[in-house]
């Protein structure tokens, strides 16, 4: 049971160079695009629906969320930053914008529950009012979901920043994070688009 | 395997174990559930998958025994329903994905040189989403009505039309089992698909180029490319699901203005790249295997790996080939002609590449490679019976027919199954250091080279004689009888042969013959480890000149890296 | 070696398949009119005939492609089977060849551009063929488990047995009131499904007369095996007969009174429509002519006073799913029921 040996030898010693891409990216990379799928799916399924609805409520009632827009979309901007500075080492002011970034976010999420509140209380449309209210409440809460699970992780890595347990060597996971978060950020223009714009 | 001091003895006798033997089969046991070793995970996937193979092959075998003779009441409608809903459902995410991922979990980082795969405890994560949605699935035998009572499985089919689905017209949790177990294992999948892909291009050895990669490995990228943009469909349908049948969504709600078309829409745009997705390893499994026992390098290995890619892409704007009878326009079918149509090019590339490696070469009739070469036919007719179902005319005759079913079983079985056996023999002497037996192997194929054969050539007539799928019994009047009941033999013989190689599964790894780390005389690295491959595999870690660096080794006189550009 | 000739044997094997199923149907295919067996190789309308006629293009040339490469795969299996007399050498090893592989690239894209040009002649010439003006129109409309036939301009509606005239189109509007089914009759035409809030339409101009089977193909429950269909292809003057005879009301006999005094006082008819009485339920079958047709719940059962007996006494034993409840009733009732319901011709 002697395994054969593979080296260099017979065959000119190996000379080039041997790089291969960071394996973390490579993985977020696929699972933005699955996740992508998913939404394209939801995305589809709110189009194809507009202006089916029979009863009840219809987008006109929606008020385009200007406000939580521009600060889910700075959030990408003061993310981006963050990166550039744990890259210099610049532990303090990359809290101060991964901070930053957090708190737009949560911003965002706040946003969100006001309207809903208005929504449900307000124009009595709920997730099973009619269609409209199925695809809107599913499409926008699928993100606002992966808000969530965005601010969760970035809200881990602020702490182990303040808590000093993240190191200039750690700025290729957190940029890794950074491309969820862009991500996410990226499906709003998307949803905002169709439902806000398109959808009304 | 270090587990080879399973104390079997011990627990067959029927003296209590002593303190520590016990204690040293809870560590044996405690050490597989908590591995993260890539190797070890993927006889998890295999073995599991085995095991419902067996269970779904059951429920087959139930469903034979239903048709064998019209308006028989072995089944009641009802448990029939339940019967072939499970049996599709368990064979394509519960036996083929588990066990296509097991072989790559176990071979990928083997073949390219890695130590384990890129994410570990991803990996193991996604095992224990897999197994587990494989459980809730079959616990909704006993839940399907909620706990009280007897419970029952989801009855829908598994491509589960809306509005069927709907609480109106399916009360009780079976349905919500049913998708939830899909959205359980959804995520698993995604997350070996994501391992796989981070896995093959970024662990791969010095010298292990992309253009170098062995097949296999190429079609499991591939295939797990394809993963992330099919399952995730479903998985959104899902949910969609989910929101309609718990928080009162109307998304496939006819009477609230919802289509029924859309789910078929969203089903099928998972679907069919689904069943690519399964069949794609298999040629892999055909690439690696067809070669070793011709004795000839791959014929055309660029057009291989371009055709493989090929058909993911086409495989994707093909769907609604299964919904020609939907009453889509006339210029819709025929779009979805032509590109079903177009999946028959690259794919005859295949067949037409491993017909070259065969010829010429020196071919060894071992167990392996009869599988390969059943494969080799059967994937034949197989995609040429895909292609009359292509001609939309004929398939709103054929759509819903046993011919369909005769169609997919080639596919599935023919084709997938054979080579899952294939590589089970081929690659059972690696992972647990013995030789499966020939004889018994012998046994194994020809009695289920003879019942495929017998259960499903015929099942082609019967849909040709306006046979519907999915119905649990028959007018004798309408002349089916004589057929059916040839196909339901078909079908014991093929569980004869199941049964055979479950036995020899067993046999050989406590009495087989000594493997030794390259039975096969073959060219990839996975034979260049002891077998079994040590945990880490490779004591040094490889350098590769080429597409077979086995070959170079034991051929220094002309090396393949001086053909290959 | 042995394993190696009978490798050999297969693809014989398979082609003898091939051509039996072809010879098989061929006979069938030129016997037109009805069969016993509603094989989609004896067609007996428009659309069934031109769909055989493609079919049979395609097997042709499916079954060359198979003659032709599994052929080459079972030569070479047995030219190049490793010899017992062999030595270790390996054989010479080969790449690829862009030539040969460039020729098996174009080759099928040849071929399947002529398989796609004559589907979609096929396709357009079924599916927007021109509708003539005395064309029949029908609406049909799937239930779980049964079919409701509508026959608007003649003011008819009745259930799972459908009649129309030979040698003249009839176009089908298809509907749904529950879920998803197909309306098939192979011989006829090739299947379209019923899907709720999606109507389809389909149409078949038969050429024969008689009764031509057909079936439910798209599962739709419990009893989606149950869902039987027959078409009565008729000449003209038989038809018109029927059309007559369905659009007269229920029969009022007097010694059925009983029975129908039963019917209109059990829930019967919350369900069941009987022109020129109270009922008019629509959940289950028009029952105004029930005697002119020959089977019951949908081919599950013969339209004999037995049958009907044990219909209503339990249609659950008849039929285990259907949607029609067991009425609890006692035999006398019962007899007197089907008394009744055997006068409505
Ligand atoms: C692994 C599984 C697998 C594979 C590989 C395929 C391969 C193909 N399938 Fe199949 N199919 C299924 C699994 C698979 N299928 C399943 C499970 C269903 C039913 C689902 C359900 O309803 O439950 C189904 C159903 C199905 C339908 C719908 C039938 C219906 O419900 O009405 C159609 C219609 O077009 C179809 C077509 C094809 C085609 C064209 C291919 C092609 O990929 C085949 C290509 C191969 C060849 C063509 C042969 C080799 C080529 C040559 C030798 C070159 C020369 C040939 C030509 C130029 C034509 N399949
Ligand atoms: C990989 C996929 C796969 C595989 C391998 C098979 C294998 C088989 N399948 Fe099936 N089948 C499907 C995928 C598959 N099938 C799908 C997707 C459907 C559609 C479902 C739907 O319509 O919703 C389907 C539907 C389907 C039908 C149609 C049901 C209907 O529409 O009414 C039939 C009917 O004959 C059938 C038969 C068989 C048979 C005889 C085998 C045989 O090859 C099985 C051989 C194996 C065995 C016989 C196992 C033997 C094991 C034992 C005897 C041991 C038992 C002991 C223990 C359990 C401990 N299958
Ligand atoms: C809850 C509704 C309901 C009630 C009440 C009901 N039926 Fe029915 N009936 C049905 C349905 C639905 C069918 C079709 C069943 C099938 O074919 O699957 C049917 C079918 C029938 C048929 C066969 C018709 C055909 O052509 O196939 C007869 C006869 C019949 N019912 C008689 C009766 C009588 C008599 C009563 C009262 C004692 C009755 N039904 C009460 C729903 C009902
Ligand atoms: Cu109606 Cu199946
Ligand atoms: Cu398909």
């Amino acid at each position: 049971m002697s395994a054969i040996p593979v080296t260099p030898g017979q065959a000119a010693a190996f000379t080039e160079p041997w790089t291969l891409p960071s394996k973390g990216r490579v993985g977020m990379l696929s699972l933005i695009i699955g996740e992508s799928a998913i939404f394209t799916i939801f995305v589809v399924a709110y189009v194809y629906y507009i202006g089916k609805t029979l009863y009840g409520p219809t987008p006109a009632i929606l008020e385009v969320p200007w406000f939580n827009s521009i600060a889910l979309l700075s959030s990408s901007v003061t993310i981006w930053l963050a990166e550039r500075e744990i890259e210099r080492g610049r532990m303090r002011s990359f809290a101060a914008l991964w901070g930053l970034t957090v708190l737009l976010g949560v911003i965002f999420l706040a946003g969100t529950g006001v309207e809903w509140h208005k929504l449900i209380y307000l124009d009595g449309l709920t997730i099973h009012t009619n269609l409209f209210g199925t695809t809107f409440y599913s499409l926008v809460g699928l993100h606002a979901t992966h808000v969530v699970v965005g601010l969760l992780m970035l809200g881990l890595v602020l702490v182990f920043t303040l808590t000093g347990r993240i190191r200039e060597e750690h700025s290729e996971r957190v940029q890794v994070l950074a491309l969820y978060w862009h991500f996410v950020d990226a499906v709003w223009v998307v949803v905002f688009t169709v439902v806000y714009i398109v959808g009304r | 395997m270090a587990d080879q001091s399973i104390p079997i003895a011990g627990s067959l006798d029927v003296t209590p174990p002593r303190r520590e033997e016990r204690t040293r089969l809870l560590e044996w046991l405690h050490g597989w559930v908590v591995t993260v070793d890539h190797k070890r995970l993927g006889i998890l996937y295999v073995v599991y998958a085995i095991v419902f193979l067996l269970i779904a092959g059951a429920e087959a075998l139930a469903i034979r025994l239903q048709l064998a003779w019209p308006n028989s009441h072995f089944l009641s409608p009802e448990i029939y329903n339940e019967m072939f809903t499970m049996h599709g459902t368990t064979m394509v995410f519960l036996v083929g994905m588990m066990i296509i991922f097991g072989f790559a979990n176990y071979l990928v980082p083997l073949m390219i040189g890695a130590r384990d795969m890129a994410f570990p405890r991803l990996n193991a994560f996604s095992f224990w989403m897999s197994a587990f949605g494989g459980l809730l699935l079959y616990y909704s035998f006993i839940g399907g009505f909620g706990l009280y009572g007897m419970g029952a499985a989801p009855d829908v089919g598994w491509w589960a039309y809306a509005p069927l689905t709907a609480k109106a017209f399916s009360p009780g949790h079976a349905t919500d089992y049913w998708a939830l177990a899909l959205i359980v294992m959804g995520f698993g999948t995604l997350g070996t698909a994501i391992n796989v892909i981070a896995t093959t291009l970024s662990m791969r050895c010095r010298g292990m180029t992309l253009m170098r990669m062995p097949l296999f490995v190429w079609l499991m990228l591939v295939v797990s490319g394809l993963t992330l943009v099919t399952i995730t469909p479903l998985t959104a349908a899902q949910i969609m699901l989910v929101i309609d049948r718990y928080l009162g969504g109307h998304f496939f709600d006819t009477q609230a203005g919802g289509s029924a078309v859309i789910w078929m829409h969203f089903f099928w745009i998972f679907g069919h790249p689904e069943v690519y997705v399964l069949v794609l390893p298999a040629f892999g499994i055909a690439s690696e295997i067809i070669p070793v026992f011709s004795r000839k390098a791959i014929f055309g290995y660029p057009a291989m790996v371009a055709a493989s890619v090929g058909i993911a892409f086409v495989s994707l704007g093909v769907w609604a080939h299964h919904m020609f009878t939907v009453g889509m326009t006339s210029v819709g079918n025929t779009f979805f002609v032509l590109s079903t149509m177009l999946v028959g090019i690259p794919t005859g590339i295949k067949i037409f590449n491993w017909v070259a490696t065969v010829w010429g070469g020196k071919i060894r009739f071992k167990v392996p490679m009869l599988f390969c070469l059943a494969f080799l036919f059967q994937f034949l007719i197989a995609g040429l019976t895909g292609i009359m179902l292509s001609v939309a005319p004929w398939d709103w005759q054929l759509h819903n027919s046993y011919f369909v079913i005769a169609h997919f079983h080639y596919v599935l079985v023919g084709a997938i199954v054979f080579n899952i056996f294939a590589a089970i023999y081929y690659w059972y002497p690696k992972v647990t250091g013995r030789m499966l037996s020939e004889t018994l192997g012998k046994w194994h194929f020809w009695l289920f080279f003879i019942g495929f054969h017998v259960t499903f050539d015929t099942m082609h007539w019967v849909g040709f004689m306006g046979m519907p799928r999915s119905i649990y019994t028959y007018e004798a009047d309408r002349g089916w009888g004589h057929l059916n009941l040839i196909i339901s033999i078909g079908g014991l013989i093929q569980g004869i042969a199941v049964l055979v190689f479950a036995w020899n599964m067993v046999h050989s790894y406590l009495r087989g013959r000594e493997a030794g780390s390259d039975p096969w005389d073959a060219w990839t690295l996975e034979w260049t480890t002891p077998s079994p491959p040590p945990v880490y595999n490779f004591a040094a870690d490889p350098v590769v000149h080429s597409r077979r660096p086995l070959w170079d080794l034991k051929h220094p006189e002309d090396p393949d890296w001086k053909y290959e550009q | 070696m042995k394993s190696m000739i009978r490798e050999r044997f297969a693809p014989a094997i398979r082609v003898s398949l091939w051509l039996g199923v072809c010879v098989a149907s061929t006979p069938a295919a030129r016997a037109d009119g009805p069969q016993r067996i509603p094989s989609i190789f004896a067609p007996a309308s428009t659309p069934a005939h031109s769909i055989f006629g493609l079919s049979m293009f395609v097997l042709t040339i499916t079954g060359g492609i198979f003659l032709v490469v599994g052929g080459l795969l079972a030569f070479a299996l047995v030219r190049f089977r490793a010899r017992d007399d062999d030595d270790t050498s390996e054989p010479p090893q080969i790449y690829g060849s862009t030539q040969v592989e460039l020729a098996w690239t174009v080759i099928p894209i040849l071929i399947v551009v002529v398989l796609f040009l004559t589907t979609a002649r096929i396709i357009f010439a079924i599916q927007d063929a021109p509708k003539p003006k005395d064309a029949l129109d029908v609406t049909v409309v799937g239930h779980q488990f049964w079919w409701e036939f509508r026959y608007p301009k003649l003011g008819i509606v009745t259930a799972n047995e459908l009649h129309v005239p030979v040698g003249s189109a009839t176009y089908l509007h298809l509907l749904s009131a529950d879920v998803d089914h197909s309306f098939w009759v192979p011989q006829l035409a090739g299947k379209t499904d019923l899907i709720p809030n999606h109507p389809n339409e389909t149409w078949m101009d038969p050429q024969q007369t008689g009764l031509y089977v057909g079936q439910c193909a798209q599962f739709c429950g419990v009893e989606h095996a149950k869902m039987l269909l027959r078409v009565y292809v008729e000449t003209p003057e038989q038809f018109a007969a029927w059309v007559k005879e369905q659009q007269e009301p229920g029969a009022q006999e007097e010694q059925a009174a009983a029975g129908r005094h039963i019917f209109e006082t059990e829930a019967c008819t919350n369900c069941h429509r009987i022109a020129g009485t109270a009922a008019n339920g629509t959940f289950g079958p028009d029952l105004t002519h029930l005697m002119s047709r020959a089977t019951i719940a949908s081919g599950a059962a013969m339209n004999t006073p037995q049958d009907l007996h044990d219909w209503i006494q339990n249609p659950d034993h008849v039929k285990p799913g259907a949607l029609m409840p067991a009425m609890q009733l006692g035999d006398q009732q019962i007899d007197e029921l089907v008394a009744y319901l055997t006068t409505l011709h």
